[in-house]
Parts: structure tokens; C-alpha cells; sequence
């Protein structure tokens, strides 16, 4: 054993010097034998003919003022388009007297939201299902006023990234707690609520979002009595959320057979009644495991919202590209779309963070199961 | 009859299938008020599905079962009311991992008897004094030895003041020098006088503690005996040799 354990002279180390240090870095990892040599040559070079012309186009050429695309310096970007029209890319249509309303109810949430980032995970999810209880009316009521005086402005008018937080806001909201009902119901022993579930997800999962979407706005009408109108966001706020719900509720089954027996059994031999069960026993761990595919399917409602341009809501893509149609801005696609990935990405980058901060805080919680 | 004598829990030619599989036989058993039965055969026997029987983990397709005077018969109430009478101690402790040892103990008494946070968890202390390891309140299940983690699960039990305790092999998954530790705390309880069902092959713990031995085989109740005769004189052949290879090793 001894002999194992004494290095061979082959094995002894060089000096420190060659062994660590950027110089070893680069000889380790990118040039350690002629084909790592080669594709490190190639990759720089893709690098170097990507990255230095889009640098020159989005920085070094671009024009950051300007009325319209006349003024914009030709070869460089004209992000005076954004600048002239951020308004509408936050907003859409909303009128500009009363945006302060949006405004209002985004500074109300995010400081109503706070106490989410306190890493006491108990009231936390006491005061997130306080908040899901208050903050809807409260946010309709500025949205679309009407009441206390406030002007009404009508959802066709809501548009940018706005509606994109709305349509995305009410989808999250109301996913999760329908996902759950669902994944609870599949995997119930009453046969009925079991084939409900098991038909409403695969259906709604067998189709895609734009069907879904296109269905509530075309021919949902068709059914109504002459006379009634639903409203269109509210048709599509209703396909959205049963759209993720069903996703969510395969999610969440994923968890749910995660847990042994073993706690079912251990809560009914204490008399827990089957909700206590849920809530208390089952849930709490269930949904902890499957954090990463629950926050998976949030960012993907979160961009599939930019479908609701179909069936004509203007959400921050759907403003996007409206705004390139404009001819005093015509041609300037390419920033508009970066703007709006750019919108998109702050969101879905900052969910996947604060999960990635959700489930570290609950890991410290139990160092081992 | 006078309330010694009185069974608390009856079960009268219990039948239950899995399947096709005819795992209980005709089982009738009947456990007095404070008496201690330990059910012993060999795997498969039934053993465990017959206690799980008792509060309603598994349910029978015939006879009958009533404990403390409620009969199990599918009723939910009634259900409900047997697991409030009757606690369970199970192989693999299913303590809830992501609650702390209080949390674990003050779950049933507050949300199944809305007792009151603190009195909770004055009752739960208690408990947690009498299992020795007041001092892990504050850990997670997982960071407690086994042999700590059937000990909470036990205080949670009886957090719930049971009438009756269910053991299903208890010390099975236990490594060796945590067994004693776990047998103990169940003495000190057979001592105050709790009725208990203890499935285990804890022999020396039977020899000790039970009133009643019953063994099992192929989901029949094969001998039922006081101790002093079940492991001197046992009538039947298939006892006699289960007994030999249990006890000779």
C-alpha cells in the first residue's frame, strides 16, 4: 500500500509556476494538442468576424437621438427609435395622461413583493397568497378604471411590455394553483375527477397555444348569444392560464411521485385529513423538488405571451413590430426586435435567478434529508 | 364484564385480499385495554397488513374490525375517529423531512385537535423529554441518528394521547447498537400501561414486555400464548420451527 501511495518520478509535479497562472490556463485548456490549437484559432476568428462588426453597428456607428430615421447615421444602429418610442414600447396604446396609473400599481407590487426576498420562507408563502388575494383588483382597478374617478381605458388600448407583465402576471398566478388541483386530480382514486384531469391535459397539451388562443378569439363568439362580448384579453388571460396550468400540472405530478409512501401513510395514521395532507405533508416537499421545472415552465409562459399578437393584443413584441411599420422609422427592424429580447430576457434571466436564490435558501434550511 | 376484561380492539374473521393474493385468512384477535401483543412469523406472513388493518391503512374486503367500540367499516368518520384513538410506529420512522422535530410533533395535534401553538409544543417538549433528546427539537429529521428519528416518531404519536399503539417493526431498519435505545423508550411505555400491538423479532423484548404472543403464518394466526408458555412449550410444529430459527443464530 505504502508503494501506491509514493508518487513515480513520472508523476511528480512541475514547478508551481508552469502548472498555474493564465499561461497554464491557456496551455491547459485551448492549445493542449493541435486539434484544441485549431478549434480555439477557428472559434476566435468566428468571435472576431461576429462580434467586432456588431460592436461598430450597436455602439461605435450608433445614433442615440434623433425625430426619425433620416437622422440616424447609416451603418450604426438608431437607437433614437427606442428612445422616441419607449413609451409605447411600455405601455402601447395606454394613454399618456393616465400611465402613471400603470406605474402605480407596478411600484405597489414590487413593494408588496419585498418581503419575498426576506429568507423566512413560512410568512413568505402566507404573505405571496395574501398578495394573490389583494393585488388583482387593486392592479384592475388602475389598469382599467372607471372607478373613483379614474378614466376608463379600455384593454384594447393596453399594449408593450405592460400587457406582456399582465397576460404573463395572471398566467403565473393562476397556473400553479391549477396545475396543482390538476396533478392532484390525476393521480386521485375517484375515477371521474381522475378522467376529467387526465382529458383536460392531455387536450390542452395535445394542441398548441396558438390553436388555443385562436380558438378563444374566433369562435368562442360564435357560441355566445348575439350581443355578449367577452373581452379579448380576458379570452386570452383565460387560454394562457389554462395553457400553463396543464403543463404545470405534469410538473407538478413529476413531484408528487417523488414522495415516498412512507409520509402519506405517517399523515393518515395521525388522522390528517387528505387537503391537511396535501398542504402540510405532501406539497411542501413535492413542490420544492420540482422548482427547476416549475420556474421551466414560467419562463416559457412568460414568452409564449407574445403569441397573444395573433389574435391582435399588442404585447411587447407584438409593439415591436408595429413600431417598425411606422415610415418615419421604416427599415429599423433590427433594434426594435433587439429591444424587445432584451425586455424579454431582463425577465426570464431575473426569474431563474431568484429560483436558483429559492432553492439555495431552502437547501441551508436542511443540510440532509 | 368489567373494563379489564373488555376488549379494545376486536377483529373477527378478517379477510383481505391483494389481488389474487389471499394475504389475511380469517384473523380474530382480541386486545384488552393496557395489554401488550407482539406478532412475530416469518416475512409474508400477514403481519404487517394485519396491524395496518387496525387504523385503516389497509382496508379488509371481510369481517370486522372495531377499536374502542368504533367499528372500521368503511365509514369515514369512523375512520377518522380509530386514527385519533390509535397511534403508529412505522419500519422507516416517515418522519416529514422538511419540518424540524417540533414541527414533526405539533402538526397532528394543531391541525387534527386545533390545539393551540403553545400547547402544542409544551406537550410536545414533554414528550421529547420523555424519549431523551429534548435537545434535538430545533434539528431536522435528517440530521438525527436512526435510532433518534424512531424515537421522534414515537413522541409524534403520542403527541395525539393514543389509546392504542401500532409498532411495525420498529427496530427493523435500525442499525444494531441503536436498537436498545428504541426498546427501551417502548418499555418505559408498556410499563405506563399503554395498550400496544408491536409487530418485531425482538425476541427478548416479547419475552419481557408482551402479555400475548401471537404468531403468524401465511396469513393465519397460527398460536396465541402467553410468553412463558409461547417460547417454553409451543404447540404447533411450524411455531416450534420458526422459534428454532430465530433464536438459534
Amino acid at each position: 500500500m505504502a508503494e501506491a501511495v509514493r508518487p513515480r518520478p513520472s508523476e511528480v509535479l512541475p514547478p508551481v509556476t508552469e502548472r498555474i497562472g493564465p499561461l497554464a490556463w491557456l496551455r491547459h485548456n485551448l492549445f493542449s494538442t493541435w486539434y484544441d490549437t485549431l478549434l480555439t484559432l477557428v472559434v476566435l476568428w468566428l468571435l472576431y468576424v461576429t462580434l467586432v462588426p456588431f460592436f461598430e453597428w450597436a455602439v461605435l456607428n450608433a445614433t442615440l437621438s434623433g425625430e426619425s430615421k433620416d437622422d440616424c447615421a447609416p451603418g450604426g444602429a438608431c437607437w433614437a427609435l427606442i428612445r422616441v418610442r419607449f413609451g409605447q414600447y411600455m405601455f402601447g396604446l395606454y394613454p399618456d395622461s393616465e400611465r402613471w396609473r400603470v406605474v402605480l400599481a407596478f411600484a405597489i407590487l414590487v413593494a408588496a413583493m419585498v418581503p419575498l426576498f426576506l429568507p423566512r420562507m413560512k410568512r413568505r408563502i402566507a404573505w405571496a397568497v395574501a398578495l394573490i388575494l389583494w393585488y388583482p383588483p387593486v392592479a384592475y382597478v388602475l389598469f382599467a378604471g372607471g372607478w373613483f374617478g379614474l378614466e376608463p381605458v379600455e384593454t384594447a388600448n393596453w399594449g408593450g411590455l405592460f400587457l406582456t407583465l399582465v397576460i404573463a402576471g395572471v398566467g403565473i398566478t393562476t397556473s400553479l394553483p391549477l396545475g396543482i388541483l390538476l396533478a392532484l386530480g390525476r393521480r386521485s382514486e375517484m375515477p371521474t375527477v381522475r378522467a376529467v384531469c387526465i382529458v383536460f391535459i392531455e387536450v390542452v397539451r395535445g394542441v398548441p397555444l396558438v390553436t388555443v388562443l385562436f380558438m378563444a378569439s374566433v369562435m368562442l363568439p360564435l357560441f355566445l348569444p348575439p350581443g355578449v362580448t367577452i373581452d379579448k384579453l380576458l379570452r386570452a388571460l383565460v387560454g394562457v392560464s389554462l395553457f400553463a396550468s396543464a403543463y404545470m400540472a405534469e410538473v407538478v405530478r413529476g413531484g408528487l411521485q417523488a414522495i415516498p409512501k412512507g409520509q402519506y401513510e405517517a399523515a393518515m395514521a395521525l388522522g390528517l385529513s387528505y387537503w391537511q395532507m396535501m398542504r402540510l405533508v405532501v406539497l411542501p416537499q413535492a413542490l420544492r423538488l420540482v422548482i427547476p421545472g416549475i420556474v421551466n415552465t414560467f419562463i416559457g409562459l412568460f414568452k409564449d405571451t407574445s403569441l397573444v399578437t395573433i389574435i391582435g393584443l399588442y404585447d411587447l413584441l407584438g409593439m415591436a413590430r408595429l413600431i417598425t411599420t411606422d415610415p418615419a422609422w421604416l427599415g429599423r427592424h433590427a433594434e426594435s426586435y433587439l429591444f424587445a429580447a432584451f425586455g424579454f430576457w431582463v425577465f426570464c434571466f431575473a426569474m431563474s435567478r431568484y429560483s436558483m436564490y429559492v432553492e439555495k435558501v431552502l437547501a441551508a434550511g436542511r443540510e440532509r434529508r | 364484564m368489567s373494563a379489564d376484561t373488555d376488549p379494545i380492539i376486536v377483529m373477527r374473521d378478517v379477510h383481505k385480499w391483494f389481488g389474487e393474493f389471499h394475504v389475511l385468512r380469517g384473523i380474530d384477535l382480541d386486545v384488552r385495554r393496557s395489554e401488550k401483543v407482539v406478532i412475530c412469523g416469518p416475512s409474508g406472513s400477514g403481519k404487517s397488513t394485519l396491524i395496518r388493518c387496525i387504523n385503516g391503512l389497509e382496508d379488509y374486503q371481510r369481517g370486522e374490525i372495531v377499536v374502542d367500540g368504533i367499528p372500521l367499516d368503511g365509514d369515514v368518520k369512523h375512520l377518522d375517529a380509530v386514527r385519533r384513538e390509535v397511534g403508529m410506529v412505522f419500519q422507516q420512522f416517515n418522519l416529514f423531512p422538511h419540518l424540524t422535530v417540533l414541527e414533526n410533533l405539533i402538526l397532528a395535534p394543531m391541525y387534527v385537535k386545533h390545539m393551540p401553538r403553545r400547547e402544542a409544543e409544551e406537550l410536545a417538549m414533554q414528550l421529547l423529554e420523555r424519549v431523551k433528546i429534548p435537545e434535538q427539537a430545533h434539528k431536522y429529521p435528517g440530521q438525527l441518528s436512526g435510532g433518534q428519528q424512531q424515537r421522534v416518531a414515537i413522541a409524534r404519536a403520542l403527541c395525539m394521547r393514543p389509546k392504542i399503539m401500532l409498532f411495525d417493526e420498529p427496530t427493523s431498519a435500525l442499525d444494531p447498537e441503536m436498537v436498545k435505545e428504541v426498546l427501551d423508550v417502548m418499555i418505559e411505555l408498556a410499563e405506563e400501561g399503554m395498550t400496544m400491538v408491536v409487530v418485531t423479532h425482538e425476541m427478548g423484548f416479547a419475552r419481557s414486555v408482551a402479555d400475548t404472543m401471537v404468531f403468524m403464518d401465511q396469513g393465519e394466526i397460527v398460536e396465541k400464548a402467553p410468553p412463558s408458555e409461547f417460547f417454553t412449550n409451543p404447540r404447533s410444529e411450524r411455531t416450534k420451527l420458526f422459534l428454532s430459527q430465530i433464536l438459534h443464530h
